[in-house]
């Protein structure tokens, strides 16, 4: 189960660090590099998100990774075959992070199928509301996979408390409203966020949107049991390659 | 949210959590204003004063003759304030905006029409506005942009994805869900998360409402048929609604653009290039892949070229309600010279869509019935592109002509 993975990896650390990738970005060959420096510089879980053309909760840096990605033709079958590689490799876990659209068009049930077989642990899916998920829920409760609902600051702690009974392994809480890859202030409202998602559940909590360096983790640690990195590797990668990961990683942990 | 805004088996509300506060706010902002009469009236009011309500509902007598079949008239959305039907949503959300207490608007825009509406609703409101629009978009209908700007809108041509519409909404999202507390997301067309589908054809419908009441006025009977062009879906909701419960056929009419064989269209309901799917917040038909990514989408007319539909069409066609049909570009531009000529009538390229399926049809019905067509929005002042689509030659010279007069 994830969550007893998180708490038992959480006994030795404490924070963990996980972070996200767009498959095919800029290359599947690319991101399985990207995948190996990641865990080998201790990263706890990753991330991988399956490009689609239309991804409204991001920031232009993903956005456009997604875009690349499906211009040089990555197709969600290359994904779940990654996926399998990567799962079968490593041995971390791995969520899916993707929009509905995606999985719909799949038929949700053979992606849930696909999903379990390829040893991927669950998925966050940012635009299915647990309103809208039924279908969804159902066929990953079949196939044991996880769903990772998210808070954001303008959740009320009665949401939260609904959000958190659906959720499996962690929340994803978003430290801010807006997109992914703007800054974030890591302030007291911050803080009283956080505590707010504490009091809705007793699942592990990460933190994502704008984390990009070890102070920031700094900041977390104590605060949240997992601190998310996004957009900072795409651009970290843009700028200075695939080598500069393992690094950049290694500096994080 | 209570009620998520499902037509059979579409709509919904497929939103980012950070953005579920907004919608409920937004939906029982929607609910009181519905429920209390004085909207209502305030929208009335409104409409009437500063835009052109009701609009005429016009005989073309020229046009039947020419044609041989039933008689056609045409209801004059063009004559609203800025010259297309997208005025009736927008001041209606701007009413909506006022009692929300919020103070600034964002927009996408296709053919710019809805941003000029936005712009010049925001400027009379006194809200501040911010319009997103394609790059493509603001490359082709620079004259809008101009508006836009000269009305106080700040225009963001947006690089991202396809650089037109369907990337301009998702850019409009982008910014609301960073800027909620203070903005509202005027969204143009019955499309999107619930309840935008609603709220905007509940703003049009005073279309339809005038229609029947105008065609029960000058000829004491409804139409055999209605026709109305599809983009997003609003002005034809709009019209339709008037006539919902009569015995009359309602046609939609979509962007055949080069042939529905083509893949240069823009047509959800009448082509096997699209399919269901979840994207831009709602579940309808969209012109996508077997992975469910967007293509691309081809019309003449800027404001139908758009990947998704109203979720409220898509269950009124699964229910055989609305008929639709497509109209290429080459049709459309015959249907629009037609119009010109016989009747001084001059629709937008949009609007003219539904004339060419209204012109193949009434030379087959008889001289007793009659037939509606909507014309949502003027073309005139979309003069470089119906020059363009024309290829006029000596609006070409004239251009040029300018741009060496600019250049010295």
């Amino acid at each position: 189960m994830l969550e007893s993975y998180l708490r038992e990896r959480l006994q030795n650390r404490d924070i963990l660090l996980m972070t996200h990738i767009v498959l095919g970005y800029p290359s599947f060959e690319d991101s399985y590099q990207i995948v190996k420096a990641m865990v080998e510089g201790g990263v706890d879980l990753m991330e991988l998100q399956i490009p689609f053309s239309e991804p409204m909760a991001d920031g232009p840096v993903i956005l456009r990774a997604n875009q690349e990605a499906l211009a040089r033709g990555a197709k969600v079958r290359q994904c779940l075959e990654f996926a399998e590689q990567v799962c079968s490799e490593f041995s971390i876990p791995f969520l899916f992070m993707t929009y509905y659209n995606i999985i719909y068009k799949h038929g949700v049930e053979a992606f849930a199928q696909n999903m379990a077989h390829s040893g991927i642990r669950g998925a966050i899916i940012p635009d299915l509301p647990p309103e809208e998920g039924k279908e969804c829920l159902e066929a990953m409760e079949r196939h044991r996979l996880a769903p990772i609902f998210i808070f954001s600051p303008s959740t009320s702690l009665e949401r939260m408390r609904t959000l958190a009974s659906l959720t499996k392994g962690f929340v994803y809480c978003v430290a801010r409203t807006g997109v992914t890859g703007a800054q974030t202030s890591f302030s007291q409202d911050l803080q009283d966020y956080l505590k707010r998602c504490r009091s809705a559940t007793s699942l592990p909590l990460a933190l994502g949107f704008g984390v990009k360096d070890r102070a920031d983790m700094d900041f977390l640690t104590g605060k949240v049991d997992i601190a998310v990195i996004g957009t900072q590797t795409i651009r970290l990668i843009e700028e200075k390659g695939v080598e500069a990961v393992g690094d950049f990683i290694a500096g994080l942990r | 949210m209570h009620d998520r805004g499902y037509y059979e088996a579409f709509g919904g509300a497929f939103i980012p959590e950070v953005l579920s506060a907004t919608f409920d706010e937004l939906e029982e902002a929607f609910r009181s204003a519905r429920n209390d009469p004085r909207f209502w009236k305030e929208y009335e009011t409104l409409m009437s004063t500063y835009s052109c309500r009701p609009t005429p509902l016009t005989f073309v007598g020229n046009l039947t003759e020419h044609l041989g079949g039933a008689r056609i008239y045409v209801k004059r959305e063009d004559l609203n304030h800025t010259g297309a039907h997208k005025a009736n949503n927008v001041m209606g959300q701007g009413l909506l905006v006022k009692r929300m207490g919020k103070k600034r608007v964002i927009a996408e825009t296709g053919a710019g029409q809805h941003g000029v509406a936005t712009a010049t609703m925001a400027a009379r409101f006194g809200f501040d506005c911010t319009i997103y629009m394609g790059e493509v978009d603001v490359e082709r209908q620079r004259p809008n942009v101009f508006w836009m700007e000269r009305l106080g809108a700040q225009v963001i041509p947006v690089r991202e994805g396809t650089r037109i519409l369907k990337d301009a909404i998702n850019e409009a999202f982008r910014d609301w869900v960073t800027h909620m507390e203070t903005t509202h997301y005027v969204l143009g067309t019955a499309c999107g998360p619930h309840p935008f589908p609603e709220m905007v054809s509940y703003f049009q419908s005073i279309v339809g409402e005038e229609a029947r009441e105008q065609i029960l006025e000058q000829e004491g009977r409804l139409p055999a048929r209605v026709y109305a062009c599809v983009g997003g879906g609003s002005n034809a909701l709009g019209i339709f609604h008037g006539f919902m419960n009569d015995g009359v056929e309602l046609v939609g009419v979509e962007a055949g653009g080069k042939g529905l064989r083509s893949g240069l269209h823009a047509s959800r309901l009448c082509s096997p290039d699209a399919s269901i799917g979840v994207a831009q917040g709602y579940k309808t038909y969209f012109l996508q892949d077997s992975d469910g990514q967007m293509r691309e989408t081809h019309s003449v007319a800027a404001g139908l070229d758009y990947v998704g539909v109203s979720p409220i069409l898509a269950a009124l066609k699964h229910r055989g309600r609305v008929r639709f049909e497509a109209a290429t570009d080459e049709e459309v531009i015959q249907a629009l010279a037609l119009t010109v000529r016989k009747e001084g009538l001059i629709p937008a390229l949009e609007s003219a869509h539904a004339f060419v399926q209204a012109f193949k049809e009434a030379p087959l019905l008889s001289k007793n019935d009659i037939v509606l067509i909507n014309q949502s929005g003027r073309g005139d002042k979309d003069i470089f592109t119906i020059a363009d689509a024309f290829g006029d030659p000596e609006w070409q010279q004239f251009i040029m002509d300018k741009g060496e007069k600019y250049r010295a």
